[in-house]
């Protein structure tokens, strides 16, 4: 178990000139010990990178990887004594599940009794007791991939456990399963996990804190509950969430806030910069009021659907549209209908240049 | 990087290319000689550098139309084999039917005929027939192997094209020979290229079939250099001219085909 | 073939229909003519007489044919012997990418792509003591090498001569084999632990189980046909001392118009790789299902 320190970036080139020749932007961050992060992003935004360069199959071009103070920038795997789990299951076809399970403990030359113990131990945590003595090839991907994660568990001194996407592979209703497994370990080892997944439920269920990317910059790290209530940068208001935060453009002249040219009631207390903005509000804070709300705004109706648990609206304001999630039991609105809903609330955020407008 | 295993690697890689080239180049190196200095004297390079030797073969039309009688029922082969190949290697890889487990395995074992057994039978049949001394001959002959390593190699990459495309093809509207043509084929492209080197490529080495079939007319250049084998003044030079000819086209086709080989030879099922 | 469930279409046949006229035209037609003169004695073309089995067994008995079948049988398992190994690990040496893998790679095929009375003529050459680089270097050394008069030089040219012609056939096989393994398995091998024979035996070699199958029926079936190469080269001789199968059945059919016993011969010869090429083909299947089953 170890704390893992970053500060690096990562360039394609040998002298990287602007943003797009960087694979990872200049960061900093820190993973403290025993915790269980998640990097969240879309393909290509340098989250398998990241993980790379953390376990030692890629050197950063730029900066340090120090594991509990110490510099392994450049050391291998091996020798940083950390475990990846690869999207695919990979396993060692010809042994059985025991076998494979040993294989790390046997290149270390550990004594058979201890192996034989460990290996129980870590099968134990899995469930897959019963199947000790199974060939590996045979089984189906879900149990596979326990293997492969076993295998990296089976190491008592494994300083971190590495996930690239690792249930891409896992018919979906086992997915579920193998998350609760791997929170449980968690639990149990309380080891340093690090999990990549473009998949935000994924990844938010799964970590304590993650790291929200996307091209190459972290754009904000946080829990689950932050990153859903003050998304710091446009890109995590819409990523996160499902459909994500709504975004208004708004313009502030002279403390006035106009939103598809019309008036908007700033909440007191609250100075905004001049100029363009965006106003972000997730559709989960979108609330129906009477007409003529100064904290709100008249729409049109196009779409109502039924999700059964609420009901998704979707409305066009001028040429933007913003989608509300209501209470089922309202009163369903007609399609062409004019509704009020409100917008500004304790809930909405306003970015600049897309980040976030701190009041 | 592990250095001193990378050396080993790289040590045993030159040594072979070396024990693979050595013949190859020895042989060149006779076809730049004459005759004489190939008797009389030993050198790594030619100390009378001539082209003769391949003037002769240019302009002696026993030796040349050697060359072209194979390059045409080779062409002839590999033409016939995929266009009657494509279709089996569909109906194999995308429908179930009565025997076809056995007709796939049947045509399997043409592969594994030895040709030696095939000589008198196919010299009386293509007698027979009118069909003797004929590119014609040799292309059908050839066919016996051909064809089930072209329906093999086919029906591998066929297997590996979802049948979904197919499907959707058919919902558009396509007819049947309008979507092999203009959207299968296409992406099978790998493929056809890798059976249509293979079929080049077993036609072209075949000996002893292309010399039983041909006499005069549809003599191949195999058959020719062997002839001069026979006979009992070796004309060396000549001979190291012909045998490094028939060596370029098969060059040039694999400099063709170099990124179809890795694939081609996993046949898209391992 | 794949073993995923197809739709069942008896009109597929109309398909196969082109090849099958093709193939039993160069196969069966002529197969037929075998079998026809197996059964018969034909003293000249118009006396026939049918003498059943008597060609079979007389074939069976001769002792001359047992001789070849064993040289044959030890040709090939010699073939196999140093061609896979050698195929193994010069597929490991080959770059995996790049403009050095594609150069490599056609250097290596070349040898593939040479007629096979050539590729005799290049060692008939290239071992003589008077004109060949071979031959005169060994003669310097003071190693008194004759292919033509030594029994024991004659194998091991031929042998070498096939090992020079084949074996890059086991490697491009292996090699397509080995670049169809992700780099997570190296990663994770690495992560592991894993020393660099560990790779092989546990990640490389398994992985390359079938198209190393595939090699070895290959190799096996086609080195058992072997006629060209070593006729150019050493014509059978000294003696008979490399006269194999193939040859012996021409000898018997061409040379002496021994046109019964000859195709009795020829069926025997036929349904020995028949029978081989059967219970290897089935060896794969079952291995290939079970790799299949294994993958997800």
């Amino acid at each position: 178990m170890a704390r893992i320190d970053l500060d690096l970036a990562h360039a394609y080139r040998p002298n990287p000139r602007d943003d797009s020749d960087y694979a990872l932007l200049p960061l900093t961050m820190s993973f403290r010990d025993g915790g269980a992060y998640a990097l969240l992003g879309p393909s290509g935004c340098g989250k398998t990178t990241m993980l790379n360069i953390m376990s030692g199959l890629l050197v950063p071009s730029q900066g340090t990887v120090k594991f509990d103070g110490v510099d392994v920038t450049c050391a291998t795997p091996q020798q940083r004594n950390i475990a990846q789990v690869f999207q695919f299951p990979v396993i060692y076809d010809t042994m059985t599940v025991a076998e494979n399970l040993a294989f790390p403990l046997r290149n270390r030359k550990v004594p058979e009794d201890q192996i034989k113990k460990r290996v129980g131990e870590i099968a134990e945590m899995l469930d897959m007791s019963g199947q000790l003595n199974q060939r590996a090839a045979g089984l189906a991907a879900d149990a596979k991939q326990k293997i492969s994660v076993g295998r990296g568990l089976v190491r008592p001194d494994v300083s971190a456990v590495l996930f690239d996407e690792p249930l891409t592979v896992i018919d979906p209703h086992l997915k579920w399963q193998l998350r609760r497994k791997l929170k449980q370990i968690h639990h149990e080892l309380k080891l340093t996990l690090i999990y990549v997944t473009h998949d935000q439920v994924e990844a938010l269920t799964f970590a304590e804190e993650v790291v929200v990317m996307t091209r190459g910059r972290a754009v904000q790290t946080g829990s689950a509950d932050a990153l859903f209530e003050r998304p710091r940068h446009t890109f995590v208001g819409h990523f996160i969430g499902s459909p994500g935060m709504n975004f208004l453009p708004a313009t502030v002249d002279g403390g006035a806030l106009r939103v598809a040219d019309r008036p908007l009631a700033l909440p007191p207390g609250r100075s905004m910069p001049d100029g363009d903005l965006k106003l972000g509000v997730r559709p989960e804070y979108v609330v129906k009021t009477a007409p003529g709300d100064p904290a709100a705004l008249p729409f049109t109706v196009m779409l109502v659907q039924d999700i059964g648990t609420h009901l998704m609206l979707t409305a066009r304001i001028g040429e933007h549209t913003l989608k509300a999630r209501l209470n089922p039991a309202s009163r369903v609105p007609q399609v062409g209908e004019e509704v009020w809903l409100q917008v500004m609330g304790p809930h909405t955020c306003l970015y600049l240049n897309d980040e976030l407008v701190d009041a | 990087m592990n250095t001193s295993k990378f050396q080993a690697r790289t040590l045993f890689l030159i040594a072979y290319i070396l024990f693979a080239l050595l013949p190859i180049y020895w042989m060149v190196n006779m076809s730049f000689k004459t005759n004489s200095e190939i008797l009389s004297s030993f050198s790594f390079f030619p100390q009378q550098f001539t082209w003769d030797n391949y003037k002769t073969i240019f302009t002696d039309a026993s030796w040349y139309s050697g060359y072209i009688n194979s390059l045409i029922y080779v062409a002839i082969n590999t033409v016939i084999s995929i266009t009657v190949a494509l279709p089996a290697a569909y109906a194999f890889s995308r429908y179930s039917f009565l025997g076809d487990k056995h007709v796939f395995f049947w045509l399997l074992t043409n592969r594994m005929t030895p040709p030696a057994v095939f000589l008198l039978p196919f010299f009386q049949l293509y007698t027979t027939v009118g069909l003797m001394d004929t590119h014609i001959a040799v292309a059908l002959a050839h066919l016996l192997f051909n064809v089930p390593l072209a329906v093999w190699i086919l029906e591998g990459f066929m297997s590996g094209i979802p049948r979904e495309i197919d499907e959707t093809a058919y919902i558009d509207g396509y007819s049947f020979p309008r979507f092999f043509v203009r959207i299968f084929l296409p992406l099978i492209k790998a493929g056809v290229g890798v059976a249509a080197f293979f079929c080049f490529m077993f036609s072209w080495v075949e000996l002893l079939l292309a010399r039983t079939l041909t006499s005069v007319n549809a003599k191949p250049i195999v058959a020719t250099m062997t002839r001069t084998v026979s006979a009992s003044g070796m004309d060396w030079a000549t001979l190291a001219a012909a045998g490094v000819l028939t060596i370029v086209p098969g060059a040039i086709v694999i400099w063709f085909v170099r990124n179809y080989i890795a694939k081609g030879f996993a046949m898209g099922r391992v | 073939m794949s073993t995923t469930t197809k739709p069942v279409n008896q009109k597929a046949w109309l398909l196969v229909l082109p090849v099958i006229i093709c193939v039993a035209f160069s196969a069966i037609l002529p197969l037929m003519t075998v079998v026809n003169y197996s059964v018969q004695d034909i003293i000249s073309p118009e006396r026939r007489v049918f003498v059943g089995t008597e060609w079979f067994a007389s074939v069976m008995r001769d002792e001359e044919l047992h001789a070849a079948l064993w040289r044959q049988l030890t040709f090939s398992l010699a073939v196999l012997a140093v061609e896979i190994p050698l195929g193994i690990a010069l597929a490991l040496s080959m770059p995996a990418q790049g403009w050095k893998a594609s150069l490599v790679l056609v250097l290596v095929a070349l040898s593939l792509l040479i007629p096979w009375n050539v590729v005799g003529t290049i060692w008939q050459i290239y071992g003589r003591a008077d004109i060949g680089l071979l031959g005169a270097m060994l003669q310097k050394v003071g190693f008194d090498y004759s292919y033509t008069g030594n029994a024991t030089h004659a194998w091991v040219t031929v042998l070498m001569m096939d090992v020079w012609h084949w074996t890059p056939l086991v490697a491009l096989l292996c090699y397509a084999g080995l670049r169809s393994i992700p780099d997570a398995y190296y990663q994770a091998a690495r992560i592991d632990g894993a020393s660099k024979f560990a790779v092989f035996r546990y990640i490389q070699l398994p992985k390359m189980r079938g198209v190393l199958m595939i090699a070895v029926l290959l190799r096996f079936m086609d080195s058992f046909m072997i006629y060209t190469e070593p006729f150019v080269l050493t014509g059978g001789g000294p003696g008979n001392a490399t006269t194999f199968l193939s040859q012996y059945l021409t000898q018997k059919a061409v040379g002496q118009f021994d046109l019964g016993p000859a195709a009795a011969f020829s069926l025997i010869y036929f349904l020995i790789i028949l029978l081989l090429c059967f219970i290897l083909y089935n060896w794969m299947q079952r291995v290939g299902t079970q790799e299949k089953e294994g993958v997800e």
